[in-house]
């Protein structure tokens, strides 16, 4: 499979800047992240706190994704289908909880970590068998459980509803926070919350023993065993942690819908997924944030098109549905052409060349 | 550790900033009616949701440009109580995922007074939760779900079709009345519209009598297999609780296999025009095809709401083919202005509400509307129509009845004349 070369992750030049535990400099980045997000949300209009927590859901199954595809060479299409399986645990525990009579907010924590739960165990059953295959093999098992999430609901219509879909039971936002509280600004919180924690876990990851293995897999499998990896272990155990990531986001945007339903979760989100850590630049966390951004700016930035330029009716109907996806298209053939290390790739190279003008002493 | 600091202190900094920006951002609305969301001196903006694109579009699109191209002529003509109705349409896709995104934009950014005819049960269903908790009027959906009449959990939601219950329970009374003795069957959506419509058919056929059950799933356009099991069946009648594109999809695969029962179709999925076109040189396989409908025939020559809707179109909807979404488009914006007259000058949310609760609207309609303070279902009854050379016209009285267990008892009422200018007054 010949994907992208993907981005190689720096780490020596931070290291002078921030402390040198791994640990302790992505807690203290999450915490300087978190704060400001904190201000920031306190400062937005309830709709781009929405857009906010979007983004957030998304990066959490782009950051797995990243790790998967980028740093493991695993392809995967069926993203969607996992964050479709966090999505409708999360729905089927709140409303069963709600039916219960705890209808408590601390209880969302339960349904998303049970959410979690549930599509690693369904990550593991695919990785198992996608460990065994390669390149398209791979990439058409994936799409397969991509495709079959729609004729799931529907073949269990008494428990998933069919394309109706499931509304899902949230709380209102605790009571501590005053009576007119925006709720867009409360599940802003619980999803960047959600983002951090992938995030930093990730970034740990990747950059421990386990990450290197997963580099080694991905360059060459042979040199790998060789190094006595266990080639098979180290693919399955990738597409796990990529799920797990998946179900989070999943659970996560289930959360912000207040409702699932099989086309929020259809074969176009998996692509949508996989354009989006590429144009963001693949294998690098800072490339899925990148992704996710676009996942919600292109979409709306096409509505502010067709709105400014005011086509006649028949046209925009046909733009209003296809448009999207089109700029996605061009986006990513551009950025192939001209950044093949996409967005952060560019980013990067800008910064170096910044960098080598006014040098700074970094102490190496 | 100094490096720490300084950039710490640089993202603080940066942040500050951003606030301070985005709440000078925030108050550049006057005070006086910042209080009631999309509502000016001049203008009242409203917003929907529709499917412009995809398998449900087929007809559809065309409601809510009718609905604009009414509003167009209000306007024109000084709007209601001087203000202008902005009518702000988004595409759903008749995907209920893309339908929270589109609604959220116009509640949240755009900021509309309220949402009106928003399409679709799957859709609809999705948005309800958000609509109410945020206090948005919630207009007359588009659609027939039974969900949308509960006041005490939905007190923002109004429907606007008669209910697929109320539509199951008159058109299965026709079956009973002139098909007795016929092997009666059921093809529906596979959501709240099938089972509703299926519910409404059986209340009065009684729950084994209809033969054979198939659902479709819009997302699915083969529905050979179904059809196939409603022929295997020995079907004589069947029910279709189904959209348009379905509507011609069902008969037109009926008909590759040979296979041509008495079709008996929901108002939503009926309307002769959309299924001529959609079934091209076989449209005369619509030919005797049975229905119901509560909105003046788009055919009709001589009924005057008709006629005013179709000099409206001509004029102020680029002349776009009339048919029955056309005039059901511009039904909606009708009723939609009477309200909004009866909620009088200082137009509030809850003003308008308490105004459609009062009830007490006649328009283009041919059954009663049933708002209430303890009823929030839109048309209450019916009238069969029939397609006879290529043209459909009704015939037969028109019936009322509810979506329980009462009885299908008949409507005498016709509807008032149309005012002269087209525009209702208090």
């Amino acid at each position: 499979m010949t994907i992208l070369r993907p981005l190689t992750t720096p780490t020596t030049r931070r290291t002078a800047t921030l402390p040198r535990s791994t640990l302790l400099r992505h807690l203290l980045l999450a915490v300087v992240a978190g704060v400001g997000l904190f201000v920031v949300t306190g400062a937005l209009e309830p709709f781009r706190n929405y857009q906010l927590a979007t983004v957030a859901a998304y990066l959490c199954a782009t950051a797995g994704l990243t790790v998967l595809t980028g740093l493991n060479g695993q392809l995967s299409l069926g993203h969607g289908a996992l964050m479709a399986t966090g999505a409708y645990t999360v729905a089927l525990t709140q409303n069963a909880l709600a039916d219960a009579g705890r209808p408590g907010g601390g209880y969302l924590l339960l349904s998303l970590a049970l959410g979690v739960v549930v599509t690693v165990a369904a990550g593991a059953v695919i990785g198992a068998a996608a460990a065994r295959l390669r390149g398209p093999y791979l990439a058409g098992v994936t799409l397969a459980v991509a495709v079959v999430v729609p004729a799931l609901t529907t073949t269990f219509r008494g428990v998933l509803n069919s394309e109706q879909g499931l509304p899902v039971h949230l709380a209102p936002a605790p009571e501590a926070l005053g009576p007119y509280f925006p709720y867009e600004r409360w599940q802003a919180w619980i999803a960047v919350a959600g983002a951090l924690l992938t995030l930093v876990l990730l970034a740990n990851l990747t950059r421990s023993r386990f990450g290197r293995n997963l580099r080694a897999v991905r360059d060459d499998e042979v040199a790998a065993r060789l190094a006595g990896i266990h080639v098979g272990r180290t693919q399955v155990l990738a597409f796990v942690v990529s799920a797990g990531c998946a179900g989070l986001g999943g659970g996560l945007l289930a959360v912000l819908a207040q409702s699932v339903s099989p086309g929020a979760f259809s074969l176009t989100l998996s692509l949508y997924l996989l354009m989006a850590i590429v144009i963001g630049g693949l294998g690098s966390l800072a490339g899925a944030l990148w992704g996710a951004l676009l996942l919600v700016a292109l979409p709306a930035a096409t509505h502010m098109i067709t709105d400014l330029v005011d086509p006649p009716p028949a046209v925009a109907q046909r733009l209003d549905g296809n448009l999207s996806l089109a700029i996605f298209g061009v986006t990513l053939v551009v950025v192939m052409i001209a950044a093949p290390g996409g967005v952060q790739g560019l980013l990067r190279r800008a910064g170096r060349s910044v960098g080598a003008r006014w040098r700074v002493p970094t102490g190496r | 550790m100094h490096r720490i600091a300084h950039r710490a202190f640089a993202i603080a900094a940066c942040a500050v900033l951003v606030t301070a920006l985005a709440a000078c951002g925030g108050d550049g609305a006057g005070p006086d009616r910042a209080a009631v969301p999309g509502v000016t001196d001049t203008e009242i903006l409203v917003g929907t949701h529709m499917p412009l694109t995809g398998p449900a579009s087929a007809g559809y699109s065309k409601i809510a440009p009718a609905t604009k191209a009414y509003f167009d002529h209000v306007n024109a003509n000084g709007g209601v109580y001087g203000r202008k109705i902005n009518y702000k349409i988004m595409d759903d896709g008749y995907n209920p995922a893309t339908t929270q995104q589109v609604v959220r934009e116009l509640v949240l950014q755009d900021k509309v007074f309220a949402i009106l005819n928003g399409l679709g049960t799957p859709p609809h269903s999705g948005v309800l939760d958000f609509l109410n908790t945020s206090r948005v009027p919630d207009l007359f959906v588009a659609s027939g779900s039974r969900a949308w009449n509960a006041p005490d959990r939905y007190p923002y939601t109004f429907g606007f079709n008669t209910d697929y219950t109320v539509e199951g329970k008159i058109l299965a009374t026709y079956v009973r009345n002139n098909l007795a003795g016929q092997k009666v069957c059921f093809f529906g959506q596979d959501d709240d519209f099938g089972q509703d419509s299926l519910a409404g058919v059986e209340q009065v056929l009684g729950a084994t009598a209809v033969a054979v059950k198939q659902t479709y799933v819009t997302s699915n356009t083969n529905v050979a297999p179904q059809i196939g099991e409603l022929k295997a069946g020995g079907c004589q009648v069947v029910v279709l609780a189904t959209v348009p594109g379905f509507t011609a999809l069902s008969i037109g695969t009926a008909a590759r296999i040979g296979f041509a029962p008495t079709w008996l179709v929901s108002g939503v999925g009926g309307d002769y025009t959309t299924l001529a076109a959609q079934l091209g040189d076989a449209k005369g396989l619509l030919e005797g095809m049975l229905g119901v409908n509560y909105l003046p025939s788009a055919a009709a020559t001589d009924d005057p709401w008709t006629t005013l809707f179709r000099k409206i179109n001509d004029e102020r909807n680029g002349g776009a083919a009339f048919d029955g979404n056309v005039v059901y488009g511009m039904s909606v914006g009708y009723l939609f202005v009477q309200a909004l007259l009866a909620a009088g000058e200082d137009l509030t949310r809850q003003g308008l509400i308490d105004a459609i609760e009062r009830g007490g609207f006649k328009g283009p309609g041919l059954a009663p509307l049933r708002f209430a303070k303890d009823n929030h279902s839109g048309y209450g009854g019916m009238r069969m129509i029939k397609v006879e050379q290529g043209k459909q016209d009704y015939f037969g009285p028109t019936y009322e009845t509810d979506s329980g267990g009462g009885p299908v008892n008949e409507y005498p009422e016709a509807p008032p004349a149309p005012p002269a200018n087209g525009i209702p007054s208090v």
